[in-house]
């Protein structure tokens, strides 16, 4: 059976801490929104708070590193094979065929994936960090010239992220299990290295 | 031998006294706080027979004293709001309580700071007429009975005549030789008694702050910082801060440096607290739209003194079996019913209503054209809204009412209720006569029709202010059906009306879909995997 290292230590830790902070402030930020009560609203506050905080350190710290290492290419988006990765999610997966993407250490993610990681990373994260940014710090925005913005708005568009989140999270929990095995791409998120069977069809060029 | 012996004790004994620290020669003198004990001056050492005789002796020293206390509100009991332009203060407002002044005065104005103030021939610019001591007395025994005008009573006196009943007179020599500053006694004996009787009218003064604990107000809590009312409404002049007709709903300020000019209020949370003064910066954040005293109030009448929230006058005037008036009394010992009075509901630990409020008040005022309808007529109405840029949400109490008014002309009326005369309507029940005696007293038409119409009025809160451990939690507002449901022109995180109901919708749709779509996907993929095989 082939395998392949694909996550290094550092990449491992930002998404699982990643994944960690985003899924408490779903959880929290879903109670402060009124949708149901678990913690309370107060401490529902003061986790996603925190949690924000944190995320805002890791990021600084995943930007640097993705900036060193030169990760960042793997956010490139990319149209070829496109259709092929389409197509075997629409048909080839209900017929046993294997994946047509071997990942590698130079490329990681199918173009499919590079395309969503990227919308979240561009679209999806901007319109959450900037509107949850300004959450914070909703009694400076009279000083900051901000006098007219209404929280309303702020607070629509930080929900309508949440949402977007939420969707993408529960896509991507399933798709994680598209691998060559069911927990294949979970391993490999864990441990480093990545299953990828024994047979296989010949490998694109990507 | 023997007297090398004692010379031996006694070198002992004073090398013993030498070394021991001498003794304080005397323990801490105790001063009083003033710089002159009014009990040594000799115009104080007499018999006074009246109240303007002991203010001559004040005014003897204090010359200036008479003619600030001209100056003031507490003396005019008038108040033109400069943004209104509406005549206001007790002079000329109806309200809801004892509706009227006007008519009243020889009862109502035992709480005014004069002498004498029986009718509309008092005279405002007599200086002996202002009484020092209800506001200065330190021994606690002077009193001014309803029914004087205003005069303390110096010697026995039947009142009213003819009933047999005695209204002690006081020793007015005693308690001038004892003035001093003011107390919350003092003021609360008019401010804690308002609408005629402890805690009746506010809600947040009552005689529980004579003596308040920490839990009920953290200032005047006499174990602890132990304020007077004098503490934040800092007087100059004489010029008592602090007015309800034109209450400071805003301050942007920060707080009070000794020796900055300031002409602003001094007797605002922030004139001390500042802008900032939570620990939490999210804290800080609501002080943009709340007054501090919407979370740091979290109820009022907390002292264990009831507070009046309606007053009903048009079940006034049944009579007893014996064709006598009567009390009805709750279980507590407070009136429900009073045959001169009509229906009271009184409540403790209230929770106030809370309103946007700029620090405008409109007066409905005699000669305002009032309608009966759906809606009760405002005796007074705190204006504001979110969008005017000048209000803060404030926690009020709502007192409603259901007082006479003119049908005919469309008016609230000015009615005649103490005196033993034939038109009072607490001595004779008839409110047609009460109300055409003390319009007549007004100098204002009425029809001669009387008819009850449902009011309400607003008083703002904002004392009995809590510990911080007290002040509200988040949940109390950030919740459906919190204590701040109604108050629009706000985002309030929590609420479900502030929510866009397309993104509600749309929202749970976008992931409820996802979440089918895979399940689907995955479905598939089971059933596919199992045919296949």
């Amino acid at each position: 059976m082939s395998r392949v290292y694909l996550f290094k230590p550092f990449e491992r830790f930002w998404h699982w801490s990643q994944a960690v902070l985003i899924i408490s402030m779903l959880l929290t930020g879903f109670e402060v929104h009124g949708s149901y009560s678990i913690f309370g609203f107060q401490k529902a506050v003061n986790y996603h708070t925190i949690a924000a905080w944190t995320l805002v350190g890791l990021w600084i710290f995943a930007i640097f590193w993705h900036l060193t290492t030169g990760e960042w290419r793997h956010y490139i988006p990319s149209t070829h094979n496109i259709l092929v990765i389409a197509k075997y999610y629409s048909s080839g997966i209900f017929k046993d065929k294997p994946h047509p993407f071997r990942p590698s250490l130079r490329n990681k993610h199918n173009p499919l994936q590079r395309l969503t990681y990227l919308a979240v990373l561009t679209l999806l994260s901007p319109l959450i960090w900037f509107t949850g940014w300004l959450y914070l710090f909703y009694a400076d925005w009279a000083a900051w010239g901000l006098g007219n913005l209404r929280l309303e708005w702020i607070a629509t568009g930080h929900t309508l992220g949440a949402f977007v989140m939420l969707a993408f999270l529960i896509s991507h929990l399933y798709l994680s299990t598209t691998g060559h095995k069911l927990t294949s791409q979970i391993k490999a998120m864990v441990t480093g290295w990545e299953d990828l069977g024994d047979e296989h069809m010949p490998a694109k060029p990507n | 031998m023997r007297t090398r012996y004692l010379m031996a004790a006694a070198m002992v004994a004073i090398f013993f006294a030498a070394a021991t620290p001498a003794a304080p020669a005397t323990t801490p003198v105790k001063l009083i706080k003033s710089t002159a004990d009014h009990g040594k001056f000799k115009e104080l050492d007499r018999e006074f027979s009246s109240g303007p005789e002991v203010t001559k002796a004040c005014l003897g020293c204090h010359t200036e004293a008479a003619k600030q206390i001209h100056q003031t509100q507490h003396w005019k009991w008038e108040f033109i709001n400069p943004d209104t332009k509406q005549v206001l203060g007790k002079k000329h407002i109806v309200n809801n309580f004892c509706t009227s002044v006007k008519s009243n005065e020889a009862a109502c104005n035992s709480c005014h700071i004069g002498y004498g103030w029986r009718d509309d021939k008092f005279d405002f610019s007599v200086e002996e007429n202002v009484d020092c001591l209800v506001c200065h007395d330190a021994t606690g025994k002077y009193t001014k009975p309803s029914g004087f005008a205003g005069l303390p009573v110096t010697k026995d006196t039947e009142f009213p005549a003819g009933s047999g009943k005695i209204v002690r007179g006081i020793n007015l020599k005693e308690i001038a030789q004892k003035v001093g500053p003011t107390r919350r006694t003092t003021c609360g004996a008019c401010h804690f008694n308002g609408g005629g009787g402890d805690g009746v009218k506010h809600g947040d003064l009552d005689t529980s702050l004579e003596a308040p604990g920490k839990e009920l107000d953290v200032h005047m809590d006499i174990k602890g910082n132990n304020f007077t009312c004098a503490t934040c409404h800092k007087t100059d002049v004489h010029q008592v801060p602090g007015s309800r007709y034109a209450p400071t709903a805003m301050d942007k300020g920060a707080a009070r440096m000794r020796g900055k000019e300031d002409k602003t209020n001094p007797d605002t949370c922030q004139a001390c607290h500042g802008q900032g003064p939570h620990k939490l910066a999210k804290l800080n954040e609501h002080t943009a739209k709340l007054a501090c005293q919407t979370c740091h109030i979290p109820a009022f009448a907390r002292g264990g003194v009831p507070t009046k929230m309606s007053w009903d006058w048009s079940t006034a005037g049944k009579l007893d079996k014996d064709g006598k008036p009567m009390v009805i009394k709750d279980e507590d010992g407070y009136d429900t019913y009073m045959s001169i009075k009509g229906n009271f509901v009184w409540k403790e630990n209230v929770k106030p209503d809370y309103i946007w409020f700029n620090g405008t008040v409109k007066y409905t005022l005699i000669g305002d054209k009032i309608e009966k309808g759906d809606k009760p007529t405002q005796i007074n109405h705190f204006e504001g809204s979110a969008s005017d840029g000048k209000s803060m949400i404030w926690p009020i109490k709502l007192f409603r009412g259901k007082q006479p008014y003119d049908p005919i002309n469309k008016s609230l009326v000015v009615t005649h209720l103490a005196g033993s005369d034939g038109t009072a309507f607490w001595k004779n029940m008839n409110w047609e006569k009460a109300v055409a005696s003390g319009m007549a007293t007004a100098h204002t038409e009425f029809s001669g029709k009387v008819d009850f119409i449902e009011t309400e009025s607003m008083w703002p809160i904002t004392h009995m202010v809590a510990p911080k451990e007290k002040a509200l939690g988040c949940i109390e507002c950030h919740m459906n059906g919190g204590r701040l449901e109604r108050i629009d022109g706000v985002y309030l995180p929590g609420r479900g009306r502030d929510h866009a109901r397309w993104l509600e919708i749309g929202g749970w749709a976008v992931a409820l879909l996802t979440l089918l779509g895979v399940l689907g996907h995955g479905l598939g993929r089971v059933i596919a995997h199992k045919r296949n095989s």
